[in-house]
């Protein structure tokens, strides 16, 4: 049985909360709370995540809409990366007299 | 990978102090033991708010009933950071509720007692939330992310909780003859259950060795117990009040306070269910949860309502 066929019928979907928490930063995942609805959620987040002026800015997205990587794979999901330190502009072996860059 | 492996993988990441994330590994006793030590902590949080909800109508200022409302919601939101917690473990909101309201979990056997004084909202705030903040600071390093992750915000939040505590027992102490002996009293019926809240000692407490091996719990009980003793009983001396411990004494080679017996038999008694509120509180947050039924069940159907019209709108 899926998640939702064993969900109680009764129960408020899930929602994950982002917070910006000021002008030009990233939203950040805050935690989740339940909600009827989007809006319901919002308001639900600002109560119970922002008392304290942690935030301008909310996103809200139901849980189930949520796709992530499976952690069993994180070794070959992320090997590619590894050997690649070419990448990091410490690779370059260049002369101290060097300036500005 | 075999199931040995994972579980070798999960040990070398406590090794590490490297977080457990919800879809990791781990071993299902881990599962077991988390959702009911952060469950009992989310129930606790919201019973909580019973004692202290007692006085907000009655708070004697404008001011002292502002801070009083937003200590009592800020327990509410420890509550929901800790259930959606324990969510990520795998077990429902309506599970969790559940289990409460049917007397099957446990929440801090503190909340049973009755706030008899508004010097209890003074001796609540500089003890029990003392004794909390004792005890969920190291939470913060527990292992499972999203556990500490909540911790993280609740331990923020809850210094001020203290300190409003403690000026309400410093203004009492200070104030006339009745009050100070207000506050004395206050703190005679809460020293004891306050410094039972680290759980019982620990040579009786047999799962403390898993849990500190699992990162989920990171002091021992007595230890837990004895750093708030230490702390407390200098606090009570600025305040001008006296522990209503015989037996307490510095003791210099040790360098921490010696105290007396605790009555564990009262402990006992108390998480039983024989508390001088335990029934008040279960009713109270069952009543609470049935009188909201329409509430959330009008809610859903307005979205319902929502979503159809939406849908027509677009069709
Ligand atoms: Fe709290
Ligand atoms: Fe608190």
């Amino acid at each position: 049985m899926s998640q939702q066929e064993t969900e109680h019928k009764s129960e408020w979907p899930l929602w994950e909360v982002f917070i910006r928490s000021k002008a030009g930063l990233d939203h950040k995942h805050v935690g989740s709370l339940h909600a009827a609805d989007a809006q319901m959620a919002i308001e639900n987040a600002r109560d119970v995540y922002t008392r304290r002026m942690e935030g301008v800015s909310i996103w809200v997205v139901e849980s189930k809409y949520l796709h992530t990587s499976d952690p069993d794979e994180s070794a070959s999901m992320y090997e590619p990366a590894n050997d690649k330190i070419y990448r990091h502009p410490t690779f370059y072996n260049l002369p101290d007299e060097l300036k500005h860059m | 990978m075999t199931v040995h492996s994972f579980e070798e993988n999960f040990e070398e990441k406590l090794e590490k102090d490297i977080a457990i994330e919800p879809r990791d590994w781990m071993p299902d006793t881990y599962r077991k033991t988390l959702i009911r030590q952060i469950s009992q902590h989310a129930h606790s949080e919201i019973v909580g708010m019973l004692p202290e909800g007692n006085w907000i109508t009655r708070a004697p200022s404008l001011r002292r009933k502002a801070v009083l409302l937003a200590k009592v919601q800020d327990e509410a939101g420890h509550g929901l950071y800790l259930y959606s917690a324990a969510e990520t473990l795998g077990i429902s909101r309506d599970e969790l509720y559940d289990q409460l309201h049917s007397g099957k979990a446990k929440y801090s056997s503190i909340f049973n007692y009755p706030t008899l004084t508004w010097a209890d909202m003074g001796a609540i705030g500089w003890l029990v939330d003392g004794a909390a903040i004792m005890n969920q600071v190291p939470l913060c390093r527990t292992s499972y992310g999203p556990y500490a992750r909540a911790m993280v915000r609740v331990c923020k939040e809850e210094s001020f909780h203290q300190r409003q505590g403690f000026e309400i027992m410093l203004t009492l102490s200070k104030g006339t003859a009745v009050q100070k002996k207000m506050a004395q009293d206050a703190l005679n019926r809460w020293w004891w259950p306050s410094i039972m809240m680290f759980g019982p000692p620990d040579d009786n407490s047999p799962h403390t060795e898993q849990s500190m091996h699992w990162k989920i719990k990171r002091f021992t009980n007595d230890e837990l117990r004895q750093k708030f003793i230490d702390v407390t009983v200098e606090q009570a001396k600025i305040l001008g009040l006296s522990v209503p411990d015989a037996d307490l004494k510095w003791n210099e080679a040790r360098g921490h306070y010696d105290y007396g017996k605790i009555d564990w038999d009262e402990f006992w008694n108390v998480v039983k269910g024989n508390g001088p509120c335990n029934k008040e509180r279960l009713e109270t947050r069952r009543k609470a949860w049935e009188g909201g039924e329409w509430v959330r069940e009008a809610a859903a159907a307005y979205s319902e309502k929502r979503k159809q019209r939406s849908r027509q709108e677009a069709a």
